[in-house]
C-alpha cells in the first residue's frame, strides 16, 4: 500500500470522525445512532495506523491486496449500519402506529364528550 | 341475547375507502343486534366512509392515516380494551361478510365454549337448512388458502379450513392480547391463529356466509401476494420460535 493512499485514507477517516462529532455536537445526530459511525471510521483508522494488523488480516482471510481488506471491512460496516437503520425505522414505525392509534381513540373520546355536553346544554 | 352489562359486545369494522358499502352493513347490524355497539375504524379514508358510517349510527374512530388492515383492527382491539367490553366481533367493511352470521359467531364465545371463533366460508355445507352457494375464488388464491389452511391445521392440531378469514368473534382475554405488541400488523392471518393456539386459547371455526369482495381491491394485486406468502411463512416461523 502506497504512502499516498495511507495519507488520503487517514485524512478521510479523521475528517469523517470530526464530522460525526460535529453532528452530535449540533444535535443533528443522536448519540445512540452515532456509535456505528464511530466504529466504522475508527476501525478503518486503526487498520491504517496499525498496518501489521491489516496485513495479518489480509493474509488470514486470503485477500490479495491490503486495500481489498479495507474495502471489505468498510463494506461490512456499511451493511451493519443499514441493518441498524432498518431496526431503528421498524421501532419508529411501531411508535408512530401506537401514537396514531392513541390519537384516533382520544379524538373519538373527545368528540363523544363534546357531543354529550352539547346535548346536555340543549 | 339479553342486554346485560356483563355481556357488553362491540362489533368492529375496519374500513378504508368503503363509503359505498359501509352504511348498509352498519344498518343491518344495528337492526339485527340492537344491543351491540358498532364501531367503524376509518383507516385514513379519502372518501366519505366516516360521514356515512356516522349517519348510519355507528361510532367512528378515524386513524389519521392508513395503518393497514391489521393496524385498523388493532385500533378496535385497543378501544374495546379501554372501554371494558367483554366480547368483540370483527368483520370487513367491504360487504364480504354477511352480518346475519354474527349470532352464530358470538354464541360459542358468549357461552364459554370457545375463546375465539373464526368464520369459515368453506364450512357452509355443515350449516343445515340454508341454500348458500359455495364460495368461489381464483385458483391461485384458493391454492394459497389451502396451503395456509394445512399449515395452521398442522401446528394447531385441529382442522382450520379458513385461516385468512377476518370474520371473527372473541372474548376479552383474546382481544386484550391482540391489543398488545404481539399482534402482527400486516396481514394477520394464520400466524395469529397459531399464536393464539400456542397461548392456550380455544379456537373454533363456525360456518359463515361470505360474498366475493365487491371491488376485489384487497391484497391480491401486483407483487402483494408474493410478499404475503413471504411474510406469512416468516411470521409463522418466528411465532413458533417465540415462547
Amino acid at each position: 500500500m502506497s504512502f499516498r493512499i495511507k495519507i488520503v485514507t487517514f485524512v478521510i477517516c479523521i475528517a469523517m470522525l470530526l464530522l460525526v462529532v460535529d453532528l452530535v455536537r449540533r444535535r443533528k445526530l443522536r448519540e445512540e445512532y452515532s456509535q456505528l459511525w464511530f466504529a466504522t471510521w475508527f476501525g478503518i483508522l486503526v487498520l491504517m495506523v496499525w498496518f501489521d494488523l491489516l496485513k495479518w488480516i489480509s493474509h488470514f482471510i486470503g485477500a490479495v491486496s491490503n486495500v481489498s481488506t479495507l474495502f471489505l471491512f468498510a463494506f461490512m460496516f456499511l451493511i451493519l449500519i443499514s441493518l441498524h437503520f432498518s431496526v431503528v425505522i421498524s421501532k419508529l414505525t411501531n411508535r408512530l402506529k401506537d401514537l396514531s392509534q392513541q390519537y384516533a381513540i382520544l379524538r373519538n373520546e373527545l368528540e363523544s364528550m363534546k357531543k354529550a355536553r352539547t346535548d346536555t346544554v340543549q | 341475547m339479553v342486554e346485560n352489562e356483563l355481556e357488553r359486545t362491540i362489533v368492529i369494522i375496519p374500513a378504508h375507502n368503503e363509503g359505498a358499502h359501509i352504511a348498509p352493513i352498519v344498518t343491518q347490524i344495528k337492526a339485527n343486534y340492537p344491543y351491540f355497539d358498532v364501531l367503524v375504524i376509518d383507516d385514513g379514508s379519502s372518501d366519505d366512509t366516516r360521514a356515512r358510517a356516522l349517519d348510519a349510527g355507528a361510532s367512528v374512530i378515524s386513524n389519521p392515516f392508513s395503518l393497514g388492515y391489521g393496524g385498523a383492527l388493532q385500533t378496535g382491539y385497543i378501544y374495546a380494551t379501554r372501554n371494558r367490553y367483554n366480547f368483540l366481533v370483527q368483520l370487513d367493511g367491504d360487504g364480504q361478510h354477511d352480518p346475519t352470521c354474527i349470532y352464530d359467531l358470538i354464541n360459542p364465545v358468549q357461552s364459554g365454549t370457545a375463546d375465539i371463533t373464526i368464520g369459515s366460508r368453506f364450512l357452509i355445507s355443515q350449516k343445515e337448512g340454508l341454500d348458500w352457494p359455495a364460495y368461489r375464488a381464483p385458483v391461485v388464491r384458493m391454492i394459497g388458502m389451502r396451503l395456509f389452511s394445512a399449515i395452521a391445521t398442522f401446528f394447531t392440531g385441529q382442522k382450520v379450513t379458513d385461516p385468512t378469514s377476518g370474520y371473527q368473534a372473541m372474548n376479552r382475554r383474546a382481544f386484550h392480547l391482540l391489543a398488545g405488541d404481539k399482534f402482527p400488523i400486516d396481514y394477520p392471518d394464520a400466524d395469529v391463529i397459531i399464536m393464539l393456539h400456542r397461548a392456550g386459547f380455544r379456537i373454533k371455526e363456525v360456518p359463515v356466509r361470505m360474498f366475493p369482495s365487491p371491488d376485489d381491491k384487497s391484497m391480491h394485486s401486483g407483487l402483494k401476494p408474493l410478499y404475503y406468502i413471504f411474510k406469512m411463512f416468516l411470521s409463522i416461523i418466528v411465532t413458533l420460535l417465540r415462547r
